[in-house]
């Protein structure tokens, strides 16, 4: 009994980390740039959503198109106002372009937080679910809105899958990340497709942020945690890997609901940082790194 | 000549810091004693990160080791103030070692997320005992440096003085310039016959050395010790952006970020909670524009 609701919930989070860790793998795969601010942009999708669905009447579809777009927005945002003069800035020696993106993107995290916190205040909203009700799976009630979770999740990575591995503009993507220069010989240009990264990026965390809006609720006192767990998981799969990145999501999801269930929640986020730590030691490439 | 002119602008500097205490009120001496302690968090952290390369996401991992053995000595033990900051400083670079060793056989984005990880353990470690270490609530000291806002200005400055002094020294000297050769090139200062390692190692126990004295300095200095104050990630964050703001691999420039920081977040206090945003917003806008920091913009303008 406790077993399957452990396996229930533990999937349940761990594809909606997942999902916020692809995004995160992708920007880094594709430009190589780490986005700190990261967690924000999942907590505006969230904040965004609940605005528009409570405040503004448009109920939780409306709420969910609403919120996604932000969240794209705001991506958008950070790459055209942080990220892209950062990289193209000529003042800034070649070597200390990743701490200054770094630096950047923290600080962008963080204006974006305390917007949020001085608007909405930092107190923790629930978006209201698509789908209401619950439901018992073999015994253990679990919230509709808890199974939608995990159907999505694993819908839009499908949907992912399918964009890079079948279509024209995956096979762009692809060789952005593996030879940048090689694809601008080609006549491609490297910006646009970068544009083009990020408002998928914004997609990504945009669905994930919404459906943790849903799932457990959040406010802007959630957006270092979440940005570290995209960064933990995404370490944990290795740098620049979609799929180790899932492989790490589930290792990260089980072994917090684990920890959750057995030894108490103040002590819920102490094993993943062991193991994280223990791998980045041994393996720093991580499981499935190609450095 | 440039060199005695800024040595001179220094002195001169601080001469007048010095005098401050006749001049203005308890308030601002408060808030300048907060600044220098900071303000040599800054400094350490620059020269692990301006002169090694190595980003270090954790300055609070060393702060935090630090102020928590003194605390818990004072606390527990009742040793007197000075033997606790000692044995602080000593505990940091035990506990920088533990770290670097390892971890400098990393580089990048993996470094960084070790030093992240550090914290985060540390402050669990410390809100899961809470019973020892008085958790989120923080634990009083029996002991404080002084009750006078005027001495404690006095420790705070000369202490920020002979660490800055020590630093920059450093930062000039010929381990300063293996240092900036190994974090620019490694493999070229290793190819020079320089022990990129151990200078690498030697910087990082430095910089934990006076990060844990003047973490340990500034709870004897506020009675108190918290996760808040010295190992809260934000505290990281704001030793970065001091380090930054004021122009990276200057050792002074860190102080001034640091001191800027902690003035600019009490100026603008009336915002409430805005005020966060607007110091953000002014690092951003530095890094994006004078990505020199300050200092790096005042030198830069005078070369021309």
């Amino acid at each position: 009994m406790k077993l399957l609701q452990i396996l229930i919930d533990g999937f349940a989070i761990s594809s909606l980390y997942g999902l916020g860790a692809i995004g995160f793998t992708l920007i880094f795969g594709v430009s190589g740039v780490l986005n700190l601010s990261h967690g924000s942009i999942m907590v505006t999708a969230a904040i965004a959503a609940w605005v528009i669905a409570g405040d503004l009447g448009l109920g939780p579809y409306g709420g969910a198109a609403g919120g996604v777009a932000m969240a794209v927005a705001l991506s958008l945002l950070t790459y055209m106002l942080v990220v892209r003069p950062i990289q193209t800035s000529s003042r800034i020696a070649r070597e200390e372009k990743e701490i200054f993106v770094l630096t950047g993107t923290l600080l962008w995290g963080i204006m974006i937080q305390e917007a949020i916190a001085y608007l909405f205040t930092s107190n923790p909203k629930t978006v209201r679910p698509l789908i209401p009700g619950v439901i018992e799976i073999l015994g253990v009630r679990t919230p509709m809105q808890e199974i939608l979770t995990a159907v999505i999740s694993w819908v839009v990575i499908g949907l992912l899958w399918l964009l890079v591995n079948r279509t024209k503009a995956g096979k762009v993507l692809l060789a952005a990340s593996i030879n940048p220069r090689g694809l601008t010989l080609l006549g491609f240009e490297l910006p646009q497709i970068y544009f083009w990264v990020w408002a998928l990026y914004g997609l990504l965390a945009g669905i994930a942020g919404l459906l943790l809006g849903a799932f457990l609720g959040v406010s802007s006192d959630n957006v270092g945690q979440l940005t570290a767990s995209a960064f933990s998981i995404v370490v944990l799969g290795g740098l620049g890997s979609v799929t180790g990145s899932l492989i790490g999501a589930y290792v990260v999801g089980y072994l917090e609901t684990i920890t959750a269930y057995s030894g108490g929640p103040s002590i819920r986020t102490i094993p993943v940082l062991l193991l994280l730590v223990l791998v980045v030691y041994i393996r720093p490439q991580g499981l499935l790194g190609r450095r | 000549m440039t060199n005695r002119k800024s040595f001179a602008a220094i002195a001169a500097v601080l001469f007048a810091l010095a005098l401050l205490p006749f001049g203005v009120s308890g308030y601002v001496l408060g808030l300048l004693t907060l600044g220098f302690y900071t303000a040599v968090f800054a400094m350490s952290w620059d020269l692990l990160f301006g002169f090694a390369g190595e980003v270090n996401f954790g300055p609070s991992f060393l702060i935090g080791i630090g102020a928590y053995t003194a605390a818990l000595l004072n606390h527990y033990e009742h040793w007197p103030i000075w033997a606790c900051v000692v044995t602080g400083g000593a505990a940091s670079i035990v506990a920088g070692l533990v770290l670097a060793v390892p971890a400098l056989r990393l580089s990048g984005p993996y470094f960084g997320l070790v030093t992240l990880v550090a914290v985060l353990m540390l402050q669990n470690i410390i809100v899961l005992f809470a019973g020892i270490t008085g958790g989120e609530i923080g634990l009083d000291l029996p002991d404080v440096l002084s009750i006078d806002d005027s001495n404690n200005y006095w420790i705070a400055l000369t202490f920020m003085g002979i660490s800055g002094a020590i630093l920059f020294g450093l930062s000039r000297s010929a381990v300063g310039l293996i240092l900036q050769a190994s974090g620019q090139d490694a493999m070229q200062a290793a190819a020079l016959g320089f022990n990129v390692t151990k200078h690498k190692l030697a910087a990082f126990c430095i910089s934990a050395l006076f990060s844990g004295l003047s973490g340990a300095m500034l709870i004897f200095y506020e009675g108190t010790v918290s996760v808040g104050t010295v190992v809260d990630i934000a505290v990281g964050v704001q030793v970065i952006i001091a380090a930054v703001l004021g122009g990276r691999r200057t050792i002074l420039g860190a102080a001034l970020g640091a001191i800027f920081l902690i003035g600019a977040g009490e100026l603008l206090r009336p915002l409430g909670e805005a005020s966060t945003f607007v110091v953000s917003a002014i690092a951003l806008v530095t890094i994006l524009f004078v990505p020199g920091g300050f200092l790096g913009a005042l030198l830069h303008g005078e070369k021309r």
